[in-house]
């Protein structure tokens, strides 16, 4: 009789073989149970959906903060008999000190042409006789002024002087939003991590069930000859589909929350007269979920066949 | 083929099932294994095929001492044993051509080779037209004829029984001793465990008989026929 014997050239189309049949097999038997399949994918899905809508969220929040910060300032407003040599003389001095990044100095015709510019207030402008608007100090603190104590120290300096008619501070509370998304995005690792952890015993338990269904057949698949690697492979691909599918959902599941708000936020922001698009996960973030539910997925069933299918002997 | 040297098997549970047996059957030899239920003969056979270990002596199996295969030489030594077990251990969700294949697919043969050889296979058993059939939808010796396909598949020079006819009336056992008796005669090695005295003195072939773990007797009438106390 003739044995069976495979040339050693053919072993690298076999493993790939037995890869592609693995996973198309997994996939089938995915399909073959399609409402126990769903309810585990879409535990997954929320659960990754969560941290992930956190970060959107954050993100929106950012971007929403970005656009403050470049007039988060304090605006030095000056008495009306100010006049120009004077402004231009403070804003010199004021220029000189450490605690203060930049000084731009606003003539009143600048702020008007500003305020023309601004929607809704070309026609009210038109109606004025004279220009009532004073000179104007443009300040940003230096980034090292950080706490409020400080930037209030920096207010009653700018009060005191005699110039000042009124001093407008921007920047704490804007400092105090960039925390609030800061904690955001902090909140957003945090739960992503313990929901990882979640998705993980999710996965492992799922598959660690899976084996136990299929124990008579991997006893057969041991008795004729099977290694562990072939034995293992569905159930790792297994893993990875339950990894890759919940991603999706994830995903799935914050694009349609950003479609639901995208509504409001435009007539929110309308009312502000302003445009703001809410932005999604974005190229980076949506690798990441899913790139992250498939490793999630391989180490769930890893986990699960290293602890459960080595205790399975034929016997 | 198969060489026990002072093999003793010992489980936690139940203690020693197998002592000190010593026994040798050469390649192309069909012997019965025979004793009372717990005599260790399914033991004995598991060791053979490396579904379990010795606790203490040396086996040899087609030159592999498989008391001390590494783990990841299991697989391929299984893949030179054809296994038959009474309960046949058929995977009831897939067709008949599939269970016969799994030991194919096990070894990464292309699709068009498993096809050949699983009806190849299916032919020498004589259920070529059931390969789409599932094994529940089959009778009890059908069953045991998918099993001993699939077992031979492989093309193993050895082949393990044990009780292949535990469960069929005589006419289906002899039935299914005489297809064994046909791979015999093309080179195998066949080693059967039977409790079924009356079809193992009807037939003249070597026979084994284990008592309590302990190798009691030993015919030895595929050689010399004379020999035979029967």
């Amino acid at each position: 009789m003739r044995r069976l014997q495979i040339p050693f050239v053919r072993l690298p189309g076999i493993w790939f073989g037995h890869h592609l049949q693995g996973a198309l097999s997994s996939l089938g038997r995915l399909r073959g149970t399609p409402l126990p399949t769903l309810m585990t994918v879409l535990v997954i899905g929320i659960a990754l959906a969560l941290p992930g809508a956190l970060y959107v969220l954050t993100r929106n929040l950012e971007r929403l903060g970005e656009g403050w910060e470049q007039t988060a300032a304090i605006s030095l407003f000056l008495k009306a008999e100010v006049s120009a040599t004077k402004a231009e003389a403070l804003a010199r001095r004021l220029a000189g000190r450490q605690d203060l990044e930049s000084v731009t100095l606003i003539s009143p015709d600048q702020a008007l042409d500003e305020l023309r510019a601004e929607t809704g207030f070309a026609e009210a402008v038109e109606q004025l006789e004279t220009n009532p608007l004073p000179y104007v100090l443009a300040l940003r603190p230096a980034q090292s002024l950080g706490d409020a104590a400080s930037l209030e120290g920096l207010r009653e300096v700018l009060t005191a002087l005699p110039e000042t008619d009124l001093v407008r501070m921007d920047t704490l509370w804007v400092r105090r939003f960039q925390g609030v998304v800061l904690l955001g995005e902090r909140a957003a690792q945090v739960l992503a991590s313990i929901l990882a952890l979640g998705v993980l015993l999710v996965i492992g338990n799922t598959i660690r069930l899976e084996i136990e269904n299929r124990r008579q057949e991997i006893v057969i698949m041991e008795t004729v000859g099977a290694t562990h690697a072939f034995i293992r492979r569905p159930f790792i691909w297994l893993g990875v589909w339950y990894g890759l599918l919940g991603g999706l959902i994830a995903w799935s599941l914050v694009s349609l929350a950003r479609f639901f708000m995208q509504g409001p936020v435009s007539r929110l922001a309308a009312l502000y007269q302003a445009d703001f698009l809410l932005v999604g996960l974005g190229p980076l973030a949506l690798a990441v979920l899913l790139g992250g539910s498939l490793v999630l997925g391989l180490a769930g069933s890893w986990i699960a066949v290293s602890r459960h299918l080595a205790a399975i002997e034929p016997g | 083929m198969i060489r026990f040297d002072q093999v003793s098997k010992r489980y936690a549970e139940s203690g020693e099932v197998l002592c000190n047996l010593s026994l040798e059957i050469a390649a192309g030899e069909m012997v019965f294994l025979t004793g009372h239920s717990g005599a260790g003969k399914s033991t004995l056979l598991k060791l053979i095929g490396c579904l379990e270990r010795p606790s203490r002596g040396q086996l040899m199996v087609d030159g592999r001492n498989v008391g001390r295969l590494p783990r990841r030489k299991i697989p391929f030594h299984r893949r030179q044993v054809g296994m038959i077990f009474q309960d046949h251990r058929l995977l009831t969700d897939r067709s008949v051509f599939d269970n016969v294949a799994l030991p194919l697919v096990v070894a990464g043969l292309g699709h068009q080779e498993i096809a050949r050889r699983v009806r190849a296979a299916l032919n020498q058993v004589g259920l070529l037209k059931k390969e789409k059939s599932h094994p529940l939808a089959l009778s009890g010796g059908e069953q045991q004829r998918v099993g001993i396909a699939r077992a031979i598949v492989a093309r193993p020079p050895l082949l393990l029984a044990d009780e292949p006819t535990g469960n069929l009336d005589p006419e289906l056992s002899r039935e299914i001793m005489a297809l064994f008796a046909r791979f015999n005669k093309v080179g195998v090695t066949l080693l059967i465990a039977s409790h079924n005295l009356d079809l193992i003195a009807s037939l003249p072939y070597r026979t084994l008989t284990l008592d309590k773990g302990r190798l009691v007797a030993d015919s030895h009438a595929y050689k010399n026929p004379e020999a035979n106390p029967g």
